[in-house]
C-alpha cells in the first residue's frame, strides 16, 4: 500500500543557503504525524512543500499518487484536495464567515451556492461557531478565527490536512479550543500532518513524531518511542524536549 | 469697485452644463479605463516574468516623465493613425476619443503605482491561503487580493481622480469643449471673460474640495 503523502530526499535552497536537506518520510492514510523542532529548523517550509506553496529543488513528493514537483501536475487541483491551516489563520477579511467557507467550494469545486452553504455551515457548526456565520473575521477572537479556518479547509472535503503551527499565534486561553477540534478530527481518522509545539496534543493523538533540526529530519519514530525513552533520542532532540517539557 | 456683471451667465447655462457633462463623461471613462489598465500594469510589474515587469516598468516611468499636455496633443495626431493602422481605413476619431485614450494611458501609469502598493500591502499569507484552497493565480487575485487592495487604496485612487478632474481642462489644447473651455469661449463672446472664469474657478473648487473632503472622511473611516 502506498502512503498518502511521501517525501523522498527533499532538498531546498534559498540561494546558497540550504533550508531543507534530504528530508524523507511518509504519512499513511489516517495517520497523524506531528512535526516539531526549534524555530528555523525548516518544519514550516517542509510542510509547505507538500502542497507546493514552497518549491523545492531536489527530491520528490508524492501526494495521493501525484508528483508535486512535476510541472505537468495541476497544482490548483491538487491543492484543492489538501486542507491547510495557517499560523495566522488567513481568513479573508473582506468576506463574511459564510463567504469564507463557500468561496472556494463554489469557485474551485464548482459546487452550487446552496450546496456550498450547507456544507460550510455544517462544518461551522462542528467547530461550534454556527451563530457567527454572518459576522466578519475581524469580529471574532483568534481562537474562533482559527476554528473557522479549520472549517473552511474541511468544507473542501480534503483527503489530508496540513497544520502549520495552528496555535502559535493564539493567546494561551484559546489554544485548547483549537486543539480540541484537531483532536476530534484525528479521532475521526483524518490524515494529518501538524507542525506544532503542543506536545500534549502529540502525546494524545499522534501516531508518529518527526523532529527536525537545521533543515534535516533528525528523528522520525512512533509516538511511544519518541516520548517513552527520551535518553535514546538524539542529543538535539533531548535538548529541545527538555526545554519545552520543563514546565 | 471692479463692477462685475454676472447677468450673462444665466443665458449661457445650458452650454455650460453641456461642457460639464462632457468633462464628467471624460473623467468617468478615463478613470475606469485608467484603473483597469493600471491594474494590468501593476500585475505585470509584480510578475516574476522579467519581460512583463520590465515592460510595465518602462511604461510607467515613461508616462510619469512626460507632460500630460504633450500626451494630449500628441495623441490627437497619433490615435487616428493607430486606428487607421488597425482597421485599414481612415476613421474620424475625434478629439473626445483621442483625449480619452490619452488620459487613460497617462493616468494608468499613476494608478499602476497605487495598485502595486495596494497589492503589496496584502500579506503573502492571503495569497497562500487562496492557493491552498485550490485557487489559480487569476482567481486568487480577482477574488481575494484585489478586492482587499482596492479597499485599502480607495482614498488614494479617488485623490488621483480628483487631480484628473482638474487636468481634464487641458483638452482645450485640441479644441474639445469641456467645462472650462466652454466657459472661456462663452465669456469671450459676450465680452465678460473675467466673470465666466471666476464662475469656472468656483465650480472647480467646490467640486474638487467637496470631493476631497469626502475622501478624507472615508480615509478616516477606513483607517479605524
Amino acid at each position: 500500500m502506498s502512503a498518502m503523502i511521501t517525501l523522498k530526499n527533499v532538498s531546498k535552497w534559498y540561494g546558497d543557503f540550504q533550508v531543507l536537506t534530504d528530508c524523507s518520510t511518509a504519512v499513511e492514510k489516517g495517520e497523524v504525524v506531528v512535526v516539531c523542532g526549534p524555530s528555523g529548523s525548516g518544519k514550516s517550509t517542509l510542510i509547505k512543500t507538500v502542497n507546493a506553496l514552497e518549491p523545492f529543488q531536489k527530491g520528490e513528493i508524492i501526494v495521493d499518487g501525484l508528483s508535486v514537483g512535476d510541472p505537468k501536475t495541476d497544482l490548483p487541483k491538487l491543492r484543492a484536495r489538501i486542507g491547510m491551516v495557517f499560523q495566522n489563520f488567513e481568513l479573508f477579511p473582506h468576506l463574511s464567515i459564510t463567504d469564507n467557507l463557500t468561496i472556494a467550494q463554489e469557485k474551485v469545486l464548482g459546487r452550487s451556492k446552496d450546496e456550498a452553504r450547507q456544507k460550510g455551515l455544517h462544518y461551522l457548526d462542528r467547530v461550534g461557531l454556527k451563530a457567527h456565520a454572518a459576522k466578519f473575521p475581524g469580529q471574532l477572537s483568534g481562537g474562533q478565527q482559527q476554528r473557522v479556518a479549520i472549517a473552511r479547509a474541511l468544507s473542501m472535503d480534503p483527503i489530508a490536512m496540513l497544520f502549520d503551527e495552528p496555535t502559535s499565534a493564539l493567546d494561551p486561553e484559546m489554544v485548547n479550543e483549537v486543539l480540541d477540534v484537531m483532536v476530534e478530527l484525528a479521532h475521526e481518522g483524518m490524515t494529518m500532518m501538524c507542525v506544532t509545539h503542543e506536545m500534549g496534543f502529540a502525546r494524545k493523538v499522534a501516531n508518529r513524531v518527526i523532529f527536525m533540526d537545521k533543515g534535516a529530519i533528525v528523528e522520525d519514530c512512533a509516538k511511544e518511542e519518541f516520548f517513552g525513552d527520551i535518553k535514546a533520542r538524539s542529543e538535539r532532540a533531548q535538548h529541545f524536549l527538555s526545554k519545552i517539557l520543563q514546565h | 469697485m471692479m463692477g462685475f456683471d454676472f447677468s450673462q451667465i444665466g443665458p449661457a447655462l445650458p452650454g455650460l452644463i453641456d461642457g460639464m457633462v462632457l468633462t464628467l463623461k471624460l473623467l468617468l471613462l478615463a478613470v475606469s479605463g485608467g484603473v483597469a489598465l493600471g491594474t494590468v500594469l501593476a500585475l505585470m510589474r509584480l510578475s516574476s516574468n522579467r519581460l512583463l515587469s520590465g515592460a510595465s516598468k518602462f511604461y510607467v516611468n515613461y508616462f510619469r516623465s512626460i507632460p500630460l499636455l504633450l500626451v494630449i496633443t500628441w495623441f490627437y495626431f497619433v490615435v487616428p493613425l493607430i486606428f487607421k493602422w488597425i482597421s485599414g481605413e481612415f476613421v474620424a476619431v475625434g478629439a473626445f476619443t483621442s483625449c480619452l485614450v490619452a488620459f487613460m494611458m497617462f493616468e494608468a501609469a499613476y494608478y499602476a503605482e497605487i495598485v502595486r502598493a495596494g497589492v503589496q500591502s496584502i500579506s503573502k499569507g492571503q495569497l497562500n491561503a487562496a492557493y491552498a484552497l485550490g485557487m489559480t493565480y487569476g482567481q486568487a487575485m480577482r477574488l481575494i487580493i484585489l478586492p482587499q487592495a482596492f479597499r485599502k487604496m480607495m482614498p488614494l485612487l479617488l485623490q488621483q481622480s480628483i487631480i484628473l478632474f482638474q487636468d481634464t481642462s487641458l483638452v482645450y489644447a485640441v479644441g474639445l469643449m469641456d467645462f472650462l473651455n466652454t466657459a472661456r469661449s462663452k465669456g469671450d463672446i459676450v465680452g465678460q471673460p473675467n466673470e465666466f472664469l471666476i464662475l469656472a474657478g468656483v465650480v472647480y473648487f467646490v467640486i474638487s474640495f467637496g470631493a476631497s473632503t469626502v475622501v478624507k472622511r472615508l480615509q478616516k473611516r477606513l483607517a479605524v
